[in-house]
């Protein structure tokens, strides 16, 4: 290290040499700081605020896993990633987990050589039109021009959609969010299409929401998930496992307001061994027994970070809908801690 | 009258007549007018056609601008105001998004605290820059310019004070053998200079810095790369990368006029690379591609490596531009500096570039403005540039999502003020240049 000390100042802020080995758990560990992959700006999923504090729905996972490894929910250091950087990015190591509003796919899982831990969001994609168009079902949008983000999965789906629907569609290709929203408005387009949850948010920032619909169809699967990399189970062990401890607490009734109660013991031994009371689950994943108490801690359960972030009390307003536990008719569903 | 001047011939007029005023076509507004906008059919109709646009783009946008609003705490705020103020159904501009975020777009995520410390550089930038910019300032000021990019270095990034002063003192060392193996050694001499700084730095820098760190600990709260952005990050990119594409483009030029074979050939390659292929591309195997050759765990400063490839983006073409300068020289020059008995250096340095340079200073300039705004690509690796990823951003957040061009419109009026300066400094440079009498 003592070659690089000035070659670091050299290059004005370093280059750190050593050999990283392939523990990420180990990595992170000694840099006292986990390197995440988040979006770079999704209204409700991952945004900094004036002060360049970054929170979200997102943002949530991360600063659970970076309490439950390191103790400290705010020991992270947000890596802002593009559609086309992100896969790349993780992939070379630069940042260690992602959680970056991904849909997780069969070719991503495999070919790009990621592991999806999980689903933190189930998405979809979905259709807005102004009201005096006069559409209420996404079948009658035969014809219409469709403003659609180039690049993204929903571009294929939407291909897909009004093939299997023997419809025809004019696509204007646009490259932003804020891009299509523009367009949108301006009436370059006479529909929207993205993620449901991303027109949610898009129109409740409309100047005159209530002349525009959302419409019924969620015409794909957009199971979006943190990912990390191949080949390193056991630190995908560990964020897999502090997502599902987001999830069961939730189930459970674990909420940040009460989990001091709890961690004194209780008489369901699920939440016990969740809260490292009995058992000894941390251990096998290579961490302490608080470290499932210390994610819950860092910014609630599930279903509190939700409502915190883009449920129906914020002005995104989404409902939980899928992303309801399955006690309530969701998908949510973590396995036993046992 | 007097009466010398009494009419004596009938048909001869001796006195002047007073001055009539010219006739009204040809005075005043109504010449400049007729001269500059309807001196024919063509330019009658160019000038209307002109008129009408600029009354149509005022029309439709003055209102927009006259229904601003600057203090609101979010774009349903700034609607709200304007419901208020001129009436339901107005669309008007919320440039309470500047004013809640301008620092973002300035520093990007820097830390509030030590935002005097890029201000600090900013100005000094100035104050290293004056006497390279005009002859006016006296000379020894060159020697804080010598010293200016260290002392940036040190407050943008900040830690220890130390490692800068290894690299000024390596190049300190470097001198000295120049100096001193010079009469021993002529035209190896650089190699040796070269040689000493490089192992300087390699093996005796380090250890240095460490006991100078433990004995006199100088330093300042780091603040890491990642935390760049905005303009920041722009002129820190722009900045850096003329003035290390500038010197490179020089020796690249040179390379490709020398009759050596393998400097020759290596210049055109590199100039022919970098020039075929898209910033973009080299942006991304600066942040993505290098990842990968690099032993894993490496952490090569992201911003150190988005501005080396611009900066070898920018000497190829400051390369042409500047072997464009040196083609217009007549052969006759190149053979005068022959005739004096003046080495290749000497002849470069006092004869021919000090012309060649002047011819390019417009292209110079011009690769220099272009170079400026394409910093902007950043944002394709992850960094947060002024225009879209400090945009993307503020966007993100709730209360501002669905603004739009408010943004665009400062950031590009701050390029436009940046590269308008740039502009006019050349231009005052080619007038003081000037040695021929037009």
């Amino acid at each position: 290290m003592k070659t690089s000390v000035f070659l670091g100042t050299l290059t004005a802020a370093g280059l750190a040499a050593g050999i990283a080995s392939a523990a990420t758990l180990d990595d992170v560990k000694a840099r006292g700081e986990l390197n995440c992959g988040v979006n770079t700006g999704l209204v409700g999923f991952a945004a900094p605020d004036a002060n360049g504090n970054w929170s979200g729905f997102d943002v949530a996972v991360c600063k659970a896993v970076a309490a439950a490894v390191l103790g400290d929910g705010s020991k992270v250091k947000y890596v802002p990633t593009t559609g086309q950087t992100r896969f790349t990015a993780l992939a070379s190591g630069e940042v260690d987990m992602l959680a970056r509003n991904s849909t997780w796919t069969f070719s991503r899982d495999t070919d790009l050589k990621l592991d999806f831990i999980g689903v933190n969001y189930y998405d979809g994609q979905g259709f807005m039109v102004r009201k005096d168009l006069g559409v209420s079902s996404a079948k009658e949008l035969d014809g219409a021009s469709i403003c659609i983000q180039t690049g993204t999965t929903t571009e294929l789906n939407l291909a897909d959609y009004f093939k299997a629907n023997n419809m025809s569609y004019q696509p204007i290709a646009i490259d932003s969010n804020a891009e299509g929203e523009q367009q949108y408005i301006a009436g370059a387009c006479d529909a929207y299409t993205t993620d449901a949850s991303g027109l949610a948010a898009t129109r409740a920032a409309f100047a005159d929401p209530d002349n525009h619909i959302i419409l019924p169809e969620i015409i794909s699967k957009e199971p979006l998930g943190p990912a990390v990399r191949h080949g390193d189970s056991e630190w995908g062990d560990i964020v897999r496992w502090t997502l599902n401890a987001l999830i069961a607490a939730e189930e459970y009734g674990v909420t940040s307001a009460n989990i001091e109660e709890l961690s004194k013991g209780t008489q369901n031994p699920e939440i016990n061994r969740l809260l490292g009371v009995e058992g000894d689950l941390g251990k096998m994943i290579g961490l302490d027994n608080d470290w499932g108490k210390r994610a819950i801690l860092a910014g609630g359960n599930y279903g509190e970070i939700f409502a915190a972030t883009i449920g129906e009390s914020t002005p995104i307003g989404l409902a939980r809908g899928l992303n309801a536990q399955w006690t309530q008719g969701g998908l949510l569903y973590a396995p036993p801690f046992r | 009258m007097s009466e010398t001047h009494a009419q004596t011939v009938a048909y001869v007029r001796d006195t002047m007549l007073p001055e009539q005023p010219p006739p009204a076509s040809q005075a005043g507004v109504v010449r400049w007018l007729r001269e500059n906008l309807f001196s024919g059919p063509l330019n009658t109709v160019l000038t209307l056609a002109g008129v009408a646009t600029i009354y149509w783009l005022v029309g439709h946008y003055y209102g927009w601008f006259a229904r601003s609003v600057w203090n609101a705490g979010s774009l349903a705020e700034c609607r709200q105001i304007i419901a208020a103020t001129w009436g339901e159904g107005l669309s008007g501009a919320c440039w309470a998004v500047i004013r809640d975020r301008w620092h973002q777009y300035l520093f990007g995520f820097y830390p509030p605290a030590l935002y005097w410390r890029p201000v600090l550089v900013f100005v000094l930038l100035f104050v290293a820059l004056a006497p390279v910019l005009f002859s006016a300032f006296p000379r020894r000021m060159l020697l804080f310019s010598a010293i200016y990019p260290v002392l940036a270095i040190w407050l943008l990034w900040g830690g220890s004070l130390w490692p800068e002063v290894m690299i000024v003192l390596g190049v300190v060392l470097g001198y000295l053998a120049l100096r001193l193996l010079e009469p021993r050694l002529p035209g190896f001499a650089i190699f040796g200079a070269i040689g000493v700084a490089l192992a300087f730095w390699a093996w005796g820098a380090g250890p240095l810095a460490d006991a100078l760190r433990a004995l006199v600990p100088v330093s300042l709260t780091p603040a890491a790369s990642d935390r760049f952005g905005g303009f920041l990050l722009a002129i820190t990119l722009g900045v850096g990368g003329i003035v290390m594409s500038l010197p490179l483009g020089i020796m690249l030029a040179l390379g490709r006029q020398s009759d050596m074979f393998l400097v020759k050939a290596l210049s055109v390659c590199f100039i022919e690379f970098i020039r075929g292929v898209p910033l973009i591309t080299l942006l991304f195997v600066a942040s993505l591609l290098l990842n990968y050759f690099l032993p894993p765990g490496t952490q090569f400063d992201i911003i150190l490596r988005v501005m080396i490839l611009v900066t070898l983006f920018a000497a190829a073409y400051i390369a042409e531009v500047v072997r464009g300068g040196l083609a217009a020289l007549p052969r006759g020059q190149y053979e005068a500096a022959d005739s004096l008995g003046l080495d290749y250096w000497k002849a470069q340095r006092l004869i021919i570039l000090p012309q060649a340079l002047k011819i390019s200073i417009p292209g110079i300039v011009s690769t220099f403005i272009g170079m400026f705004k394409d910093t902007t690509l950043v944002v394709f690796v992850g960094l947060f540039d002024p225009l879209k990823g400090i945009s993307d951003f503020v966007r993100a957040d709730f209360a501002w999502k669905g603004i739009y061009w408010e943004p665009y419109i400062f950031v590009g009026v701050i390029f436009f003020l940046l590269n308008f300066g740039m502009s006019r400094y050349s231009m005052y440079l080619e007038n003081r240049l000037k040695r021929d009498h037009r």
